[in-house]
């Protein structure tokens, strides 16, 4: 998993609540022996003009340039700035894969779906929760100003913004410490790598024919 | 201090580390791996720059969603005609390549379902942890093996670390005592103890199953027992090991030879529950009483003695209870009230991890030998659970035997078992499936499966409905 340390970029104000995973990346998507690739598949039904399917040529569709995420001044954006509720829906791990895979590193928004948003840390995203108000604001600035950054300190768990101002927010200790670290399930288990090394080598020689290459004709 | 059940010994000896909030790091000894569960797994794994903790530990077959006609499966890869699955398939060859792992390829000899695979080339021993990306690998337990399904992030958890995180199981021992009657098979007592525990009876426990008639089956009939522990709602299933059951493993490719045969024997014996063990929960079963089972409802705990009829849902008290009645009647398209035996069936179909080895399809054989499906029933088909089993039915004539009965006899995978490849149940039909799972659609959207053994299924093929096996014997 990517380590989030800190994280300097350009948001993107996606002005919705209840944004579902269907949303987030269709079904049909769902079908893939893969993990990674899904970014280009992120907000699909919004994103593209046509209905895409997971063997689409997605370089040859019309896209809806009404869309945010398809306006020039967002390009390279990796914070998603939204509202409440966000990734609602099913429990798909797709849904934060797909956001990864386009760049995402981080989402802003009042508040999350449950299971979405553990998914996030699994993942490498940090869902920050900041209140109403604070998000309200923040959409104004936000297209008010070309080219708006945010600067996010996860170890600090502050947020600068362009005015040199700063955002408090609050996350699990034990969820930070994961991201910081880069650390996943296997991650974490991997922490304990030496007392399984340690576990393996008694057994082999308690067990050895568990170990023993298999005798093939 | 009591003793220790088989469960526990097998935990203890491979708990790597206990966690203060309850969770334990298992090691795991052998990860079978199918072209379903694991391309994301293994897309993991990449993308995090990991590789496989102990290559050796892993072994993989494609079993799922492979065709079973050898017109298709001559032509190997290109020969799949379903797009998705020949990229499952494709992607899994590819995978093994990438890491290293050995995989008994679609057209090897030794491929098959891989809960049948698994025992036969001896990859199962006693004494291990087992894992796979599939819930019936409790079917291992027959071998006195600690064996249960993992999800595919799990999958990738096993891959990279070879451990598991996981929480003890309660302790249950399901006894079977006495001797059963003929014409009783390995099938209709695990349907039975389903029937009396119900499919959610095991949930949080492992089960240990014992007595007599547990001890009598051969090993292949205990896989059959084990592979049906999840549908009784616990994840593993456990055996204590015999002479029966190291006489099954020794020779096999992955076992050991000579003087490591020795101690790994001698070390295995010791694989039971203490007398003085303590389970949590014990049920006793008498196995006289037992008679052939017929499942009626698309819940495997929905099954009925041969000779009984159909549950009328007017005279069941419990509302929850009768409503599920009904809900499965309507689906099945079948009244209560009616007998076992005046279930019509349209097709027949012998397979499936849970009974597809030589033993079962002898069997079966020897019910249809001689004999003609009947006219009413439109497809029954018999597909063997590994190459190896094929080969060994056919060196036998058997494959004549079905053939001349007017059965298809296909090449190995789990086929109608989950109708993942072409083969599926119509709209409608009922079909008699020596498989596991008789949830709805779950043969083929609208399908009816009624779960029973090898025997009352070819029994049924050629009577074009249920008939008690016991007295076809006489
Ligand atoms: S035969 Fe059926 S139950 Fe067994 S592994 Fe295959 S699909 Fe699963």
């Amino acid at each position: 998993m990517k380590r989030f340390i800190v994280e300097k970029g350009l948001v993107l104000p996606l002005d919705r609540a209840n944004v579902d995973t269907d949303f987030i990346i269709p079904k049909q998507f769902l079908k893939s022996i893969k993990r990674s690739g899904f970014g280009v598949n992120l907000f699909d039904e919004h994103r593209y003009l046509d209905k895409g399917e997971p063997d689409s040529d997605n370089s040859q569709r019309p896209v809806n340039p009404d869309f945010v995420l398809n306006q020039p001044r967002y390009k390279g954006c990796s914070i998603l700035l939204t509202r409440d509720n966000f990734g609602c829906g099913s429990s798909r791990e797709h849904a934060p894969w797909a956001l990864e895979d386009y760049g995402f590193r981080a989402i802003i928004a009042p508040s999350y779906a449950d299971i979405f948003f553990n998914n996030c840390f699994k993942n490498g995203l940090l869902p920050i929760v900041l209140n109403r108000e604070t998000v309200d604001q923040l959409f104004r600035e936000v297209e008010d100003t070309d080219g708006y950054e945010l600067e996010i300190d996860l170890n600090g768990q502050t947020i600068i913004r362009p005015n040199g101002s700063v955002l408090e927010f609050s996350v699990d200790e034990f969820r930070k410490n994961c991201l910081i670290n880069g650390l996943d399930d296997i991650g974490l288990t991997l922490e304990d790598a030496g007392d399984i090394h340690d576990f393996e080598s008694k057994w082999r020689e308690q067990s050895p024919w568990y170990f023993n290459p298999p005798k093939m004709t | 201090m009591s003793g220790k059940t088989l469960y526990d010994k097998i935990w203890d000896t491979h708990l790597v580390k206990q966690r203060a909030d309850g969770t334990a790091l298992i090691y795991i000894d052998r990860h079978l791996i199918h072209e379903v569960t694991s391309p994301q797994a293994f897309e993991g794994l990449r993308l995090a720059g990991r590789t496989p903790w102990r290559t050796g530990a892993n072994l993989a077959v494609p079993d799922h969603n492979i065709p079973t006609t050898s017109d298709e499966r001559r032509q190997g890869l290109a020969g799949i005609k379903d797009p998705v699955s020949k990229i499952q398939v494709k992607t899994l060859n590819e995978n093994c390549k990438e890491f290293n792992i050995l995989e008994l390829e679609m057209n090897d000899l030794r491929q098959g379902i891989v809960h049948v695979v698994g025992p036969e080339q001896g990859a199962t021993l006693p004494g291990m942890t087992i894992v796979c990306g599939d819930s019936h690998t409790s079917t291992h337990g027959a071998l006195g093996a600690l064996a249960h399904g993992i999800g595919t992030s799990e999958v990738e958890h096993v891959l990279a670390t070879q451990c598991l995180m996981q929480k003890k199981m309660k302790n249950m021992l399901v006894r079977v005592n006495g001797a059963l009657n003929l014409g009783v098979t390995a099938k209709d007592v695990v349907l039975a103890i389903i029937g009396e525990i119900g499919t959610a009876g095991g949930t949080g426990y492992t089960i240990e199953f014992a007595g007599k008639a547990i001890r009598s089956l051969s090993i292949e009939g205990r896989m059959t027992v084990c592979n049906m522990a999840i549908e009784a709602g616990a994840r593993a299933g456990l055996i204590a090991v015999d002479e029966k059951t190291l006489e099954y493993i020794q020779g096999r490719p992955f076992a050991p030879h000579g003087e490591l045969w020795d101690k790994a024997a001698e070390a295995w014996k010791c694989l039971a529950s203490d007398p003085d063990a303590r389970f949590d929960r014990v049920v006793e079963l008498s196995a006289e009483v037992i008679e052939p089972q017929v499942t009626w409802g698309t819940s495997p705990e929905m099954v009925a003695p041969v000779s009984g009829s159909i549950p009328d849902p007017m005279t069941e008290s419990d509302e929850t209870k009768r409503v599920n009645i009904e809900q499965a009647l309507h689906y099945m398209g079948l009244r209560g009230g009616t007998p076992i035996q005046d279930i019509q069936l349209d097709c027949v179909f012998i397979g499936s991890c849970t009974n597809s080895r030589i033993e079962d399809l002898r069997e079966a054989a020897q019910v249809v030998a001689g004999k003609k499906v009947a006219d009413s029933v439109e497809l029954a088909m018999v597909v063997p659970g590994s190459g190896l089993v094929k080969q060994q039915a056919e060196a036998e004539g058997l494959h004549e035997i079905f053939i001349k009965a007017g059965m298809e006899w296909r090449e190995p995978g789990c086929s109608m078992c989950l109708a993942m490849n072409a083969d599926q149940l119509g709209e409608g039909k009922h079909c008699a499936s020596t498989s596991n799972r008789n949830f709805e659609g779950r043969q083929g959207f609208g399908g009816r499966t009624h779960l029973v053994s090898p025997v009352m299924a070819a029994a049924a093929a050629i009577h074009g409905h249920f008939v008690d096996i016991r007295e076809l014997n006489n």
